[in-house]
């Protein structure tokens, strides 16, 4: 390889990772970051849209809800694990507060966007467009891209990117023996 | 009672703790907990494929058992995630295991759609639905704990129960491992299973 193909190898990789990365997007003083939607199985219900949520403002505001084109409805849910295993996830009454000079986080193990009756499968790498709706802030479209966990610091390819969750969630890393690839869970060490 | 506490016992020490403390948390309003004797028993339910499956064809060989259901957006494809990893560590050892995957929503969750949904996973992952009658002697037998909570829209979700049990190939319950388990922990559990 020559300097010069190599250094067009490296602006394309550099290019491709570049694509890969959800940049934030404002919305009044609301800052949206790291939005990531989890992969499908095959004929799947529902799927789990995450994010996080960052209030620069003086008052409160409140994330009540969302659409898409690519799913029949969404919701603002909240999953919760009781002492004796007992798996809940209920709707987040009257949205999901943001409170000013905090970041709130839509992460695995806490609130999800629960994206009911998804059109088709969401396969890694793909998009899902997302209007969030915001009590005073209003709406904003976000796009979301869907991977194996949040890919605002980090390429989507490669598994695990920074980041982690308030709601002490993890991205999980690519592992063997998935035919749908690899979605994030609580447990990430390898077998 | 935390987590933690469950996660260290989950796999190794729910047959010991049979009928100790753990029965005494049972409360008639709580969930039913499945450390207490007699997990499992009798039922006839109906695979991926349509076919009957009942408690005798789960005879023979150990079993791993998962209850959720499909319009589940985390915690059930997570957690059949993790078992379709561990199938693959497992190798060919993986075949002498019976891996189940039984829905609680079983009004939504047909064979037919339990085999497109198990298709995403490891091929070893049998799909069990019923009528709810069925699914409620299962349920019961297996202490466990399933409800349907209506949510704006119509539609609704499932509180339920999330250990994985591990059976015997004489379908005695030889452990649980609880969600979120470290993949080491429940890979050491399955290999102790199939030691048998
Ligand atoms: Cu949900």
């Amino acid at each position: 390889m020559t300097k010069m193909t190599r250094a067009l190898a490296v602006a394309g990789a550099m290019m491709l990772a570049g694509s890969a990365f959800a940049q934030p997007v404002q919305l009044g003083t609301l800052t949206i970051t790291s939005p990531w939607v989890r992969p499908t199985p095959p004929g799947a219900p529902s799927a789990a849209g995450y994010l996080s949520i960052v209030n620069h403002g003086a008052a409160e505001d409140r994330l009540v809800g969302a659409t898409t084109p690519d799913a029949a409805s969404v919701q603002v849910h909240e999953m919760s694990m009781t002492g004796n295993g007992v798996m809940k996830m209920r709707p987040v009454p009257g949205g999901l507060a943001i409170p000013p000079g905090r970041t709130v986080t839509l992460a695995p193990d806490g609130y999800h966007l629960m994206i009911i009756g998804p059109r088709q499968e969401f396969k890694p790498g793909e998009r899902v467009p997302v209007t969030l709706v915001f009590k005073h802030a209003g709406k904003v479209a976000v796009s979301f891209p869907v991977a194996n966990g949040p890919v605002a610091n980090g390429p989507v390819a490669n598994g695990p990117a920074a980041g982690g969750s308030a709601a002490g969630g993890q991205a999980g890393g690519a592992m063997p023996g998935m035919t749908m690839g690899a979605m994030p869970g609580k447990a990430p060490a390898k077998p | 009672m935390n987590r933690r506490f469950f996660m260290s016992v989950g796999v190794a020490g729910a047959a010991a703790l049979v009928g100790i403390g753990e029965y005494l948390m049972i409360t008639q309003n709580a969930p039913p907990s499945p450390f207490t004797s007699g997990v499992g028993g009798a039922f006839s339910l109906v695979d991926d494929n349509s076919k009957r499956f009942t408690s005798r064809d789960l005879l023979g060989k150990p079993a791993m058992i998962y209850f959720g259901y499909t319009f589940c957006p985390e915690v059930c494809p997570t957690t059949l995630t993790h078992m379709s990893a561990w199938l693959h560590a497992l190798g060919p050892e993986a075949t002498k295991l019976r891996t189940v995957f039984v829905t609680i929503d079983p009004a939504r969750d047909t064979a037919a759609k339990m085999k497109e949904y198990l298709s995403g996973f490891d091929p070893n992952i049998i799909g069990l639905t019923g009528t709810p009658a069925e699914i409620a002697t299962i349920a019961r037998d297996y202490k466990v704990y399933y409800k349907k909570v209506p949510i704006p829209g119509g539609s609704y979700t499932m509180d339920h129960s999330s250990f994985i049990y591990l059976m015997t190939a004489k379908g005695k319950l030889d452990g649980l491992i609880s969600y979120g388990e470290p993949d080491t922990k429940a890979m050491a559990a399955l290999r102790r299973l199939l030691r048998g």
